[in-house]
């Protein structure tokens, strides 16, 4: 579904890829791992173009779409979730015009149906007595289920989560990886960044070990976790492992 | 008549200086109104990266800002006509004092554009929203909240400002003011009031904004 191909990203002088390689299947859950300032949000980041790859492409679908135009991209853009771990709930909107605006502006739904999505979405994220809060009316758990909500209601074929826990306070971080786990069963491809090792453990069909702009080691959590064959792979598992 | 007590000479130029004040605050709301049109524009070509909109609308906050007001007045009211274009006062007026505000709406918008979060940006994006569809339902509303104190201070400095128009046979406030003047020669009580009339409409707006920015920073 998605290939990654050699991807390269420059930050001025600051190479924050080197060349990374990643194939993701349809239905597969990778998890990418790895120390702060490995690349795994850049990485994440440039299969929707978020962040344009200095070298490389980016192939989805079979079509390459680091050659795309502008509107062809947001075109792409539809069909691939993001969850970020800043959240970035629309502040001025409740939380059905969060999880509608979308749908109805770029998918030209009618209100009535977008509003229909949103609310078995909200209802499936236990959200369903907030419709008309707004996100500083919720807490940080809230915040990023309506994340979610707003990301699945376009209706996408692959969901990319960049460390989608790591700003929440910890009685809250339950609640959201409950709600992966759960589209981890409905069959949703995903690709997720996440320092929640055992989440990743329980749901991922693939490890990805990054480090220094490389992938250093990859495979299934069994591989990874309780077997890992590069040192470095270790040393970091050793450091947050307890 | 210009020995006639205070009050009673207060009340018989007042209805004079009514009209002025309403000519004042007209040309005032058209002329920000105009600005606030060309700030949007305008605030959304400063933070483009193409060069195309950030040269063009950069040469011209810098030369609008750059030069007085007074000085833009006077060329397209006396100056456009050598070019063969004659403007009524009124609408030369409105067409300086618009640019020129917009020079400074421009940058009030520029940044409240950049204050709004990257993250609501890239959200909006992600979900395949154009840039300038992210613009309009996500960074323009949240960031016209934001601005709306500076736009009023730009409201009040606009409103002072006006006064220039009085040079071009404009019978706004400071105009009727002087040609009261020079006819009861009671310069400076009529100055005076003049003057207390521009401060009845300015205090109150500073009051307003100063709440209004005290109110957000609370619930920011």
């Amino acid at each position: 579904m998605i290939r990654l191909e050699k991807i390269y990203k420059k930050f001025e002088r600051l190479e924050v890829l080197k060349g990374v390689d990643l194939v993701v299947e349809k239905g597969e859950v990778v998890v990418i791992i790895g120390p702060s300032g490995a690349g795994k949000s850049t990485l994440l980041r440039c299969v929707n173009l978020l962040e344009r790859p200095t070298s490389g492409r980016v192939i989805f679908e079979g079509i390459d779409i680091t050659r795309m135009d502008g509107r062809e991209i947001d075109r792409v853009r539809e069909r691939i979730g993001m969850v970020f771990q800043h959240i970035n709930l629309f502040n001025h909107l409740n939380v059905l015009d969060n999880v509608t605006l979308a749908p109805v502006k770029v998918k030209g739904l009618s209100r009535s149906e977008a509003e229909h999505i949103a609310n078995s979405l909200l209802a499936r994220m236990g959200i369903e007595d907030k419709l008309y809060a707004y996100p500083s009316q919720l807490s940080g758990g809230q915040r990023q289920r309506v994340a979610i909500a707003r990301a699945l209601a376009m209706q996408p074929d692959i969901m990319l989560f960049d460390e989608p826990t790591s700003a929440l306070d910890p009685e809250m971080i339950k609640e959201v990886l409950d709600v992966m786990s759960s589209l981890v069963k409905d069959g949703m491809t995903m690709i997720i960044v996440t320092h929640e090792m055992g989440f990743a453990r329980e749901v991922a069909d693939r490890i990805i070990f990054m480090d220094n702009g490389y992938i250093v080691e990859e495979g299934s959590p069994k591989e990874i976790f309780s077997n890992p064959k590069e040192e470095r792979t270790v040393m970091f598992l050793s450091k947050i492992l307890y | 008549m210009s020995d006639e007590p205070f009050f009673p000479f207060l009340m018989s130029i007042m209805p004079h200086l009514g009209k002025g004040t309403l000519m004042t605050v007209e040309l005032t709301i058209i002329s920000v109104g105009i600005g606030v049109l060309i700030g949007i524009f305008g605030g959304i070509a400063r933070v483009s990266k193409r060069p195309l909109l950030f040269i063009p609308s950069t040469v011209y906050v810098e030369i609008i800002r750059g030069t007085p007001l007074l000085a833009q007045l006077f060329i397209v009211y006396f100056g456009l006509p050598s070019l063969g274009i004659n403007l009524p006062p009124f609408t030369s007026a409105v067409i300086a004092m618009g640019i020129n505000s917009g020079a400074y709406v421009t940058e009030i918008f520029r940044g409240g554009i950049q204050s709004i979060e990257r993250g609501q940006m890239e959200a909006a994006r992600s979900l395949g929203l154009s840039y300038l569809q992210a613009m309009r339902y996500i960074i323009l509303p949240q960031a016209f909240k934001r601005i709306l104190p500076p736009l009023g201070n730009e409201f009040i400095a606009m409103l002072k400002d006006s006064s220039l128009a009085s040079t071009i046979a404009i019978a706004e406030l400071m105009r009727v003011g002087r040609e009261i003047t020079s006819r009861t020669f009671r310069s400076f009580e009529v100055l005076a009031v003049v003057a207390l009339m521009y401060l009845a409409i300015t205090l109150p707006l500073s009051l307003i904004v100063r709440y209004t920015e005290r109110r957000m920073s609370v619930s920011d």
